[in-house]
């Protein structure tokens, strides 16, 4: 406890770091994530191949994904940013194209037949009747890349991966346990949160 | 349009505003060919109701009814004054339910919204998919009654499709029955009634001699 009280101030400067990491992994992960829904919701028959694409992403060991960015980005924030957004692909291409799919082609028919066009009928109708989907999707996905932004510490992108790491080297359980503790509560805190979020946009919706 | 499930009579009303297209013939609305139409435009200028599902849940009572003058681009003040009038001529008091969700209410309020929503930008055609389908015996006919009495004050065309033969009969000044894709018989409900085209027609409105006295016999009771 001593260690946590005397590095407070650099934990909390690791805590901001590593929603950095996280936010611009997920930020990234959803511009790709949105297109390739995109692609596969204008081609159905491409969703096998990028869903097996995405799955084949998520089984490599994310240390191994992580070296092989490194060897073209270099250390630092961009190779960590990088594996978050290939992990996330998983998790929300899937449930972006799932939100999308499950709204109720009876709404968008309605939305037509009142002289939508289709590209008003996908952001006024189907989009926001898809948002509680598309927020549990976010939040698994958070919670995942709260997890895996960890190996930072390995890179030199900062983060409590840092804390985790230097104390594994030097065999401090006390310097490890300050930095995967508050990754814990984080991840804890963020899928509260978001869960929140999601309850609220379903009650809001749900006809 | 009066038939079974299944017959093509949701399919020939959705011809009308182009959300199908048919393989030949054509569709004329106020003796324009709608095939010669942009779609998008077509559609704001016709209304459309359907079964239950209709109305947006992410938007309120107002937003639902606003869908069609927003699309037309009209100013919040005429927007939301033509809401409320709205409203009132669907029998909704204006404070208490233009900010609710679709969630809040009945079956019932839910499609006297539709038919509002419907009719916001005073479509001379309003097209009615089985509108009544999903709400109990009571309130059907109370939105039967409402239905006439806005037909007959805004002057709207309206096809309705049902399957129920008493909804037709109520509301109709023409029938068409269709049956398997095809029509059976076009007419006014007197001449149907007077002279069934086909064993099928006469079947459906129970136009049989014996039925006949029975339903005399109970009307003189």
């Amino acid at each position: 406890m001593t260690y946590i009280e005397r590095h407070a101030g650099d934990i909390g400067v690791l805590t901001l770091q590593h929603l950095a990491l996280v936010g611009a992994g997920l930020a990234l992960a959803l511009v790709v994530a949105s297109a390739l829904a995109y692609a596969i919701l204008r081609a159905p028959r491409a969703d096998t191949a990028i869903f097996a694409g995405a799955g084949i992403v998520y089984t490599i060991p994310s240390l191994a994904l992580l070296a092989i960015a490194v060897k073209y980005l270099g250390l630092g924030f961009w190779p960590v940013v990088l594996i978050l957004a290939a992990y996330a692909q998983f998790i929300l291409v899937r449930s972006i194209v799932t939100a999308l799919r499950a709204v109720s082609e009876a709404q968008i028919d309605a939305a037509r037949g009142l002289g939508m066009t289709a590209s008003q009928a996908f952001w006024r109708v189907r989009l926001p009747l898809a948002t509680p989907v598309l927020i549990g999707g976010v939040r698994l996905a958070t919670v995942a890349l709260i997890a895996i932004a960890t190996l930072g510490g390995y890179v030199g992108a900062g983060g409590l991966g840092n804390e985790i790491f230097f104390g594994l080297q030097r065999q401090f359980m006390a310097q490890t346990l300050a930095g995967s503790i508050p990754a814990a509560a984080l991840a804890v805190i963020a899928d509260g949160v978001l869960r929140l979020i999601e309850g609220a946009a379903r009650r809001r919706i749900s006809a | 349009m009066l038939g079974p499930s299944g017959c093509g009579k949701s399919t020939l009303l959705r011809t009308v505003n182009r959300l199908a297209v048919p393989v030949s013939g054509s569709v004329y609305v106020g003796e324009r060919d709608v095939a010669a139409q942009d779609p998008v435009q077509l559609r704001r200028g016709i209304g459309y109701v359907i079964q239950a599902v209709g109305l947006f849940g992410h938007m309120t009572v107002a937003q639902n009814i606003a869908v069609v003058p927003s699309l037309l681009g009209w100013d919040r003040d005429r927007t939301a004054a033509r809401v409320d009038e709205l409203l009132g001529l669907v029998d909704l008091e204006p404070q208490r339910y233009r900010h609710r969700y679709p969630r809040e209410l009945s079956g019932g309020e839910q499609q006297r919204v539709g038919v509002a929503r419907a009719i916001a930008a005073e479509p001379p055609v309003l097209l009615m998919d089985e509108p009544f389908g999903a709400v109990d015996a009571i309130v059907r006919r109370s939105l039967q009654d409402e239905i006439r009495r806005i037909a007959s004050a805004l002057h709207t065309t309206i096809l309705f499709v049902t399957h129920d033969v008493d909804e037709a009969l109520r509301l109709a000044d023409r029938i068409v029955v269709m049956r398997e894709g095809r029509i059976e018989q076009h007419g006014t409900p007197e001449q149907i009634l007077r002279e069934p085209a086909t064993p099928y027609v006469a079947q459906l409105f129970a136009i049989d001699p014996e039925l006949r006295r029975y339903d005399a016999l109970r009307g003189a009771l």
